[in-house]
C-alpha cells in the first residue's frame, strides 16, 4: 500500500480515484495522526468523513482553521466567549470544499479572531512548530499551517487578515495563497477585519494550493463583496520563468530583515534569473506605512464587528444578571488580552473628533498603497519580496511587546491593503528553519501566481518537511 | 391652551424625523419574512441574529421602495450612497450595531406639500424587547427578554427641513405623508403597530428671527393626538422656560401621554457616540436608469396632486377632494362610480361616498364591501332625477350593503319609487278636501298649516313623495 503521508491533496486524490486506496482509510489514518497530535494544532476532530464519493476531490481529508463556521461543529475562533458555539449553517467555502469532495477533518488552532501573529493569543493554548517545538508556528492560521507541516492533514485552509496565511505559511515551510479579495466567500468566515479578511488554502505544494483554490472561488449571493473569478483556475505546469519581469521592492526587502532570511531571498533571486525571469527595483514608496495603517483600520472594524459578543444569543455569557454588567463581564471573561487591546484601539479610532485623524487617514494611505501596487504593476508583472521578516520566533518571545509582534506582518500586510493576491513558497532553510518567500500579482493573477510558484517550487526543491508531529 | 401673548411673542419651528416600517416580502439584509405578531422568535435566520460569520445582502425590493418614496418627494437620489455602521450595545441589537446609512443617503432635497425633505435614507429595525415587572421598562424589570421577529425589518426614514410653524401644522402634514404613503403602497403606516413612527424636533425663536432657537427631541409619540399634545407641551415648556429669562437645553425628551409630562432621556453631554463608518460588508448603493425608471413607473397619482385634480376638474370643496384623495380606496371607488355615469354630478356623489357609504363601511375599503360603485353611481341619479327620496335612498343603500343588488330592483321591490305627478295630483286634492280647517288657516296666511296637508299626502303615499314638490302642489292648487 502507499504511505499516505508521502501523497499531496491532489496526489491522495488520484490515488483514491486509482484505488490504490480508499477515502475511508486515508482518513483513518489522518484521523489516528490528528488524534495523537502533540502540538496543539486541534481544537476539534471529527468521527467520520461524511462524504459523497466521484468527486473532484475524492474525500481527501482537510483541515479547517477555527474561524469558520461548519453547522453543528464547534466553531470558537479560539475564542473562550465562543466555548461551546455549534453554528446553524456553514460557511460558502467549506461547503463549496466539501460538495467538491474534501472531507472535514477538524477545526484548527489559531490566535484568537485571527488577531496574532504567533497562535500564541490562543484562548485554548499555544501551537508549537513542528520544526521545533519550542517555537510559534506563526499565526493566525497558526494550526492550519503546523498541520500541513507535521503531515497531520494533507492540506488545510485557513484565513489571511494581514499576512495570517503567509506568515504561518512561511515559518512552517509549507504553501500559502491569500487570493484577491472578493474571489471567495466571507459568509461564514467570523469576521475580524471585514474589509481585508479574505480565505485561501494552507498546502504542502503549490499544486495543492491550485486546486484547493478552484474549488472554493466564485460568488455569492450571501456575500455582497464576493465576485466571480474572471478566469478558472488551472494546475499550473511552469517549468521556467521566462519573459516574466520580477518587481523587487528595496522598502519590502531590505530594513528590518534578518540575514538569514535576507540570504534565502537572495538565493531565490538568483534562481529567478536562473529561469529566465528578469529582475527589477520597483518602488512601493507608501508601503512602509502599511503596518501603521492596518493597525488603525483592521482594529476599528474588528471594534464592530466584535461588539454582537455580547452574552445574549450564543457562547459564553457572566455577570449578576443586571444588563451592564453581563456586557462587561462576559466580554472581560471572554475576550483575551490582545482582542481587548484591538478593540480598544478601534473604538478609539473611530471615536467622535478622532475619526478623520485616524480612520480617515487610514483610509487615504490605503488608497496610496493600492496606487503603488498599480504603477509597480505597470513596470513589472509580479512582485516579489521575503514573507516574513525573521524565521519562527520563541513562544513567548514578543508577547510582552505587541509591537515586535506586530513587525511579523509587515511585508504581508500591503498586499492585503491593496486587495491583490500573494502567495508564500518555501524557499529554503536559515539554521534549520524555513523561510519564505513572497510572489504578488495584481487582482486576479492568481493563475500566473500559481504557475510561477511552481515553477521556482521545482527549481528550490524544497524538502524535509517533518512528517513525525 | 398656550398663553395668547406667548404665542404672538414666539414662534415654534418644527422638524419631523419619521420611521416608516417597509411592507417588503422579506428583511433588509436577510431572507427572514417580514412578521406580524407571530410566536416571537420564529421569524429568524442566523443573519438577522448577529450569529459570527454572517452577512448582511440588500434587500432590492426596499431599495425599490425607498426610491418611490425619495421619487415621490422629487428628491435627488444619490448615485452611489453608502451604507454605515451605527454602533451601539443594545440586547434589541444583534450585530452591536445597526446598519444604517450617514453622510451619503439614498436621496436628498425633496417636498412634500410646503414642507420640504431633508434626506431619505435606509436603514434595518432593532427587534423587540418585552420587559416583565411592574415598571413595563428596562429601568426596574424583574427579566427581559428579546424577540427577533422585528429585527431587520426595512425601514425608511424621512428628515424633513424646520418648515413647520404648529402642533397642527405638524399633525396635519404628517397626514399628509401618511396619505402618501399608503398611496403609494409601500407601508401598513399605522402608528398605533409602529409601521409609522415620529420624532420631532422642536424649538421656538422670538417672532421675526431669522436664527433658530436650542432644539428638543422628542421621542416615539405612537399617535396624531400624541404627537400634537407632545409637541404643544414642549412649546409650552420651552416658552416658559425662555419667558423667565432661561435657555432652553439640547436634550432628548420623552412624552407621557398619560400625565402629559416630558422627561429628560439624555442630555447633550449623555448624547451617543456611535462610531459611524462605512459598512464594510455591503457596496455602495448605486441605482441603475433601470431601478430609477421602474420606482418612477411605479409612483401611483399621489394624494396632493389628486386632490388638487379634483378640485381643479370636478369643482369638488377643497374638504370632500382631500377626503377622497387622501383615502385613496375612497377616491378609487369614486373615480369608478363617477366613470360609470358621466352625467352624474360629482359633488353629489362625492357627498354620497364620504357620507353615507363611509357611515356603512366603516374604516374598510368601501371595493371589498357589497355596494358596487355602479350601483351607488345609479342610486344617485335615481334621487338626482327625483325618482326617489333621499329617505328612501338611504334605505335604498341600507339593503345594497347588506345584501348587494341593484338599485332599480330594490325601490320596485319594496315598492319605495316616488309617487308619479298624475298619481300625486288626486292624492292632493283628497288632502285638500280632507283638510278644510288646514286649508283656511294656510289661506288666512298661517304658513305651519301646510304640514298637516303634507303629512296627509305622506300618509297616503306611505313616504313616496318628495315634501317639497307635495308642497309646491298645495300652493298651485290653492292658488298661493
Amino acid at each position: 500500500m502507499t504511505d499516505p503521508l508521502s501523497l499531496t491533496g491532489a496526489q491522495a486524490a488520484d490515488a483514491i480515484k486509482a484505488g490504490e486506496i480508499s477515502a475511508a482509510e486515508l482518513f483513518d489514518f489522518y484521523r489516528d495522526r490528528a488524534a495523537g497530535d502533540k502540538l496543539g494544532i486541534y481544537l476539534w476532530v471529527a468521527d467520520s468523513p461524511g462524504v459523497a464519493s466521484g468527486t473532484p476531490l475524492a474525500g481527501v481529508p482537510l483541515a479547517v482553521k477555527d474561524l469558520f463556521c461548519i453547522e453543528g461543529v464547534p466553531s470558537t475562533a479560539a475564542s473562550r466567549i465562543l466555548e461551546g458555539y455549534r453554528p446553524p449553517y456553514t460557511a460558502t467555502s467549506v461547503r463549496r470544499l466539501v460538495e467538491s469532495g474534501a472531507a472535514v477533518l477538524g477545526k484548527t488552532n489559531m490566535d484568537e479572531f485571527a488577531m496574532g501573529s504567533s497562535n500564541e493569543n490562543s484562548g485554548y493554548g499555544p501551537v508549537r512548530n513542528p520544526w521545533d517545538t519550542d517555537r510559534v508556528p506563526g499565526g493566525s492560521s497558526g494550526g492550519s499551517a503546523a498541520a500541513v507541516a507535521a503531515g497531520v492533514a494533507p492540506w488545510a485552509i485557513g484565513t489571511d487578515t494581514g499576512g495570517s496565511i503567509r506568515q504561518p505559511a512561511a515559518l512552517c515551510g509549507v504553501v500559502g495563497l491569500k487570493p484577491t479579495y472578493g474571489t471567495v466567500s466571507r459568509y461564514g468566515m467570523i469576521a475580524f477585519a471585514s474589509s481585508l479578511d479574505q480565505c485561501g488554502p494552507l498546502t504542502r505544494d503549490v499544486t495543492d494550493a491550485a486546486l484547493l483554490y478552484r474549488h472554493m472561488i466564485g460568488r455569492d449571493t450571501c456575500d455582497s463583496t464576493s465576485l466571480e473569478h474572471p478566469e478558472s483556475i488551472a494546475l499550473p505546469t511552469a517549468e521556467g520563468l521566462d519573459g516574466i519581469t520580477f518587481g523587487v521592492p528595496p522598502e519590502l526587502t531590505s530594513d528590518g530583515i534578518e540575514a538569514g532570511v535576507r540570504d534565502v531571498f537572495e538565493q531565490t533571486l538568483r534562481r529567478v534569473e536562473e529561469l529566465g525571469g528578469n529582475l527589477e527595483e520597483v518602488a512601493l514608496p507608501h508601503s512602509g506605512h502599511g503596518l501603521a495603517a492596518y493597525y488603525v483600520l483592521a482594529p476599528a472594524e474588528a471594534s464592530a464587528n466584535l461588539a454582537r459578543y455580547d452574552g445574549v444569543r450564543y457562547g459564553s455569557r457572566a455577570g449578576n444578571g443586571d444588563l451592564v454588567s453581563m456586557y462587561e463581564q462576559t466580554r472581560h471573561d471572554g475576550f483575551g488580552a490582545e482582542v481587548k487591546r484591538r478593540i480598544m484601539l478601534g473604538t478609539y479610532a473611530l471615536s467622535s473628533g478622532y475619526y478623520e485623524a485616524y480612520y480617515g487617514r487610514a483610509q487615504r494611505v490605503r488608497t496610496k498603497i493600492a496606487d503603488d501596487f498599480r504603477a509597480a504593476f505597470e513596470r513589472v508583472d509580479m512582485i516579489l519580496t521575503p514573507t516574513s521578516p525573521t524565521v519562527a520566533f520563541r513562544l513567548g518571545e514578543r508577547t510582552d511587546d505587541p509591537l515586535s509582534m506586530y513587525m511579523s506582518d509587515a511585508l504581508t500586510v500591503p498586499m492585503s491593503l491593496a486587495g491583490i493576491p500573494a502567495i508564500s513558497i518555501p524557499g529554503g532553510l536559515s539554521d534549520g528553519l524555513p523561510v519564505g518567500v513572497q510572489i504578488a500579482a495584481p487582482a486576479f493573477g492568481e493563475n500566473r501566481i500559481l504557475d510561477a510558484a511552481h515553477a521556482l517550487e521545482r527549481a528550490i526543491g524544497f524538502e524535509g518537511v517533518p512528517r513525525d508531529g | 391652551m398656550a398663553d395668547a401673548t406667548a404665542e404672538r411673542r414666539y414662534e415654534p419651528v418644527i422638524g419631523l424625523e419619521i420611521h416608516v416600517q417597509l411592507r417588503t416580502r422579506t428583511k433588509m439584509f436577510c431572507g427572514c419574512a417580514l412578521s406580524f405578531g407571530e410566536e416571537p422568535n420564529t421569524f429568524t435566520c442566523p443573519v438577522c441574529l448577529g450569529h459570527p460569520g454572517t452577512l448582511p445582502t440588500a434587500n432590492a425590493e426596499a431599495v425599490h421602495f425607498g426610491l418611490m418614496i425619495a421619487l415621490a418627494f422629487g428628491c435627488e437620489i444619490a448615485p452611489r450612497s453608502i451604507f454605515h455602521r451605527k454602533n451601539y450595545f443594545y440586547p434589541d441589537l444583534p450585530k452591536g450595531y445597526q446598519i444604517s446609512q450617514y453622510d451619503i443617503p439614498l436621496a436628498r432635497s425633496g417636498q412634500l406639500g410646503d414642507v420640504r425633505i431633508h434626506r431619505v435614507h435606509l436603514e434595518e429595525d432593532a427587534a423587540k424587547l418585552v420587559h416583565a415587572g411592574a415598571s413595563g421598562r428596562i429601568h426596574g424589570a424583574e427579566a427581559s427578554v428579546v424577540d427577533f421577529n422585528r429585527g431587520g425589518t426595512p425601514l425608511v426614514e424621512i428628515v424633513t427641513e424646520p418648515d413647520l410653524r404648529s402642533a397642527a401644522d405638524a399633525g396635519a402634514w404628517l397626514r399628509v405623508l401618511r396619505a402618501t404613503l399608503r398611496q403609494l403602497g409601500v407601508s401598513d403606516v399605522n402608528m398605533e403597530e409602529g409601521s409609522l413612527r415620529c420624532d420631532a424636533n422642536v424649538s421656538i425663536r422670538p417672532a421675526g428671527e431669522a436664527i433658530f432657537g436650542t432644539k428638543t427631541e422628542l421621542k416615539n409619540m405612537n399617535s396624531f393626538r400624541f404627537l400634537e399634545r407632545g409637541i404643544d407641551a414642549e412649546i409650552r415648556r420651552q416658552e416658559e422656560i425662555v419667558g423667565a429669562g432661561g435657555e432652553v437645553e439640547q436634550e432628548t425628551l420623552h412624552f407621557d401621554p398619560v400625565t402629559g409630562a416630558l422627561s429628560s432621556l439624555r442630555s447633550k453631554e449623555e448624547a451617543h457616540d456611535y462610531r459611524y463608518f462605512p459598512e464594510p460588508d455591503l457596496v455602495p448603493l448605486a441605482p441603475t436608469p433601470e431601478m430609477l425608471e421602474s420606482a418612477r413607473a411605479a409612483i401611483p397619482e399621489l394624494p396632493v396632486a389628486r386632490a388638487e385634480r379634483f378640485e381643479r376638474d370636478l369643482r369638488l370643496s377643497s374638504q370632500l377632494a382631500r377626503t377622497l384623495a387622501f383615502r385613496g380606496e375612497l377616491g378609487d371607488y369614486f373615480e369608478e362610480a363617477l366613470a360609470s355615469d358621466g352625467a352624474l354630478d360629482a359633488a353629489t356623489l362625492a357627498n354620497w361616498v364620504t357620507g353615507e357609504l363611509v357611515a356603512r363601511v366603516g374604516d374598510s375599503d368601501p371595493a371589498d364591501s357589497r355596494v358596487r360603485p355602479q350601483a351607488l353611481a345609479r342610486l344617485v341619479e335615481l334621487v338626482s332625477a327625483r325618482t326617489v327620496s333621499q329617505s328612501a335612498a338611504k334605505e335604498v343603500l341600507d339593503v345594497l350593503a347588506a345584501e348587494g343588488g341593484d338599485p332599480d330592483a330594490i325601490v320596485s321591490e319594496r315598492s319605495l319609487a316616488l309617487a308619479g305627478a298624475d298619481e300625486l295630483g288626486g292624492i292632493v286634492d283628497r288632502a285638500i278636501a280632507a283638510n278644510e280647517r288646514a286649508v283656511a288657516e294656510l289661506k288666512g296666511g298661517k304658513q305651519k298649516a301646510i304640514g298637516a296637508i303634507v303629512g296627509a299626502v305622506m300618509r297616503e303615499t306611505k313616504g313616496r313623495a318628495d315634501g317639497g314638490e307635495v308642497q309646491r302642489l298645495i300652493r298651485e292648487r290653492l292658488g298661493l
